[in-house]
């Protein structure tokens, strides 16, 4: 069976892929190896940086597809589902995988249904049957895995950021870069502004190493600057409870759980947040997790690695000396 | 202008979900359902759509089982006018494409001028039966919208769509297809004369062979569920917060190496 792994890469708007696309494509070289495949990276945008796609190859894509045009910005579904499945026929790749973000999501769902193929998404773990790709995606708030498997070719699956492990390095290689042809589908939608939103100087909650979060016990909105100011010390971001947003203490960006953003850092740590199950929808596939609660029958103690039974008033501004102490150590 | 409202019934977050003796299904018994909650943004922003133009139509649509009913009930009292129903054994553990498929037929019978749905239902967390209704009717679309703005017109909506880092906003042409996003809205809670006036509203049930569609299969299949596996008992720290303090930065640390 012929057919490469293709990584749709997902960049910063400056022409330079993000991290997310380094884990994708470590997945990708490591299954694809399995089944003796080849990896390349797919990537529509209006502007690629020549460092970014020395990255891509450094990261393991042997040919990059690019297609480089003002009109894929910012991205339209109508407009890149067409292009990219005209050279899926042709090509015939084994597996088109993205990553879970905003525009990713919905372009691969897209193309899954342009291709007429199944998708999964959101996947947090893959293994080869039969020389059948299976992958592991967890459903109902998080309470079950579902292993699934595709009935054909390609294997359309989104991958949940800081599950993988980033593709190793190798900065001597230099990309195979491939320009198709691109005619851009006319109509549909028009790009009118984007509007910012006030910068945090943090990392972006879905892909932050750490992330602190805060609930209901930090009592008012005031007082999350107390996690901002751990964060800022670990490079974290600042996440918050279901109940903190709907009390309007935090915009709904920052929820973390069924009904804000799932995320998956390497360490969490949850502050005055009581552990409702929509809240671990969110955050039960981080790696550590830290708890900090005043009450010891908190369920979000059961899930956590370190449970911190304290006053978060109390405990979060030591947290933040002792974290300052192991910096300046270095 | 006519809206339809795609809608699906899940089991609600707080309920105990187990897999039954067919290993790819949950045990249904005492689960209960509900409205799937980005459905419900959905839903109110259809229902205030017609109230600001003062005229309209909203038809809630779902696919399902016959319990399935009961969720369009709840859009019916919310004050959604009718429901459809796509109520067939052949569509029994359907992917997203082939949910897609279905609901895109129904969409080409009523024509709609906006089809309206939550940004992914909260059982399986696809999130993809929005964008791939739209694939298959060539519709332009817009996923995780937090505010939308009908020209008076009709001719196009406004809508905004939440990304990393901040807000797109796009004109679309109608007929088009929105995915909602918390935020949006705040959805109204049925009201008890709602209540009483959606037992008299009508919901139509379509059989497969009233879509048209052939044979049809899912292309994604589900292997086997698992109950997630316990995570290792953690370590509990009480006493001085200081003492706690050092106590999970060292750990942290030298321990398990994460900072």
């Amino acid at each position: 069976m012929a057919g490469a792994f293709w990584c749709l890469v997902e960049d910063d708007r400056q022409g330079r892929p993000k991290k997310v696309t380094a884990e994708v494509l470590g997945e990708a070289g490591r299954r694809a190896k399995e089944l003796g495949a080849g990896v390349e990276a797919v990537w529509l945008t209006d502007q690629a940086a020549e460092d970014g796609l020395r990255q891509l190859a450094a990261w393991g894509a042997a040919r990059v597809w690019l297609w480089e045009d003002a009109a894929l910005a910012p991205y339209r579904g109508e407009v890149w589902a067409p292009v990219v499945a005209e050279l899926a026929g042709k090509e015939a790749p084994r597996a088109i995988w993205g990553a879970v973000t905003s525009r990713q999501r919905e372009f691969v769902a897209r193309l899954a249904a342009r291709l007429g193929v199944g998708l999964a998404a959101d996947c947090v773990g893959f293994g080869l049957t039969d020389g059948q790709l299976v992958a592991t995606r967890p459903v109902y708030a998080g309470k079950l895995l579902s292993k699934v498997r595709w009935k054909r070719t390609p294997w359309l699956a989104t991958l949940r950021p800081n599950v993988f492990r980033v593709a190793e390095a190798d900065e001597s290689r230099t990309p195979a870069v491939e320009r198709p042809a691109l005619s851009v589908p006319q109509g549909g939608s028009t790009f009118v502004e984007r509007r910012e939103e006030a910068q945090t100087g943090l990392p972006e909650l879905t892909e932050a190493e750490i992330v602190v979060s805060g609930g209901r016990g930090l009592k008012g909105p005031e007082n999350f600057v107390l996690l901002e100011e751990l964060a800022q010390v670990l490079g974290a971001a600042v996440g918050a409870s279901r109940a903190a947003v709907d009390a309007g203490w935090r915009p709904h960006r920052f929820q973390v759980g069924q009904t804000g953003r799932t995320i998956s850092p390497k360490l969490y740590i949850g502050c005055g947040i009581s552990g409702a199950i929509q809240h671990l929808a969110g955050m039960r596939t981080s790696k550590v997790i830290c708890a900090v609660n005043k009450d010891p029958e908190a369920p979000i103690f059961k899930i956590a690695d370190f449970g911190l039974v304290g006053d978060l008033f109390e405990v979060v501004p030591l947290l933040r000396e002792e974290f300052k102490k192991l910096k300046e150590k270095g | 202008m006519k809206v339809l409202v795609l809608i699906k019934q899940v089991p609600d977050t707080a309920t105990q979900v187990k897999v039954s003796a067919d290993p790819r299904r949950i045990d249904t018994t005492g689960i209960t359902w509900i409205v799937s909650p980005y459905d419900e943004f959905a839903i109110e922003e259809a229902l205030r759509i017609k109230e600001k133009r003062g005229q309209g139509e909203v038809v809630t649509v779902t696919l399902g089982p016959d319990r399935a009913k009961e969720a369009l009930r709840s859009c019916l009292a919310m004050g959604a006018d009718r429901g459809i129903h796509v109520n067939d054994p052949a569509f029994e553990g359907a992917d997203t494409l082939l949910a897609a498929r279905v609901l895109a037929a129904v969409i080409t019978r009523e024509q709609p001028q906006l089809v309206l749905t939550g940004r992914q239902a909260i059982d399986d967390d696809m999130g993809a039966v929005g964008a791939q209704v739209a694939e298959l009717l060539g519709w332009p679309c817009l996923s995780w919208i937090m505010e939308e703005a009908i020209a008076d017109d009709g001719s196009k909506v406004r809508a905004g769509r939440q990304v990393e880092g901040g807000l797109e906003l796009f004109d679309l042409p109608l007929p088009c297809l929105l995915t909602a996003q918390k935020g949006i809205n705040e959805p109204r809670y049925p009201t008890l004369k709602g209540i009483m006036g959606a037992k008299k509203k009508e919901i139509k049930e379509l059989k497969a062979a009233d879509l048209g569609l052939g044979e049809v299969a899912p292309e994604l299949e589900v292997v086997t569920l698992e109950a997630l596996p316990p995570r290792p008992p953690g370590r509990i720290l009480t006493g001085d917060p200081k003492d706690m303090a050092r106590e999970l930065v060292r750990a942290l640390r030298e321990d398990i190496k994460v900072v």
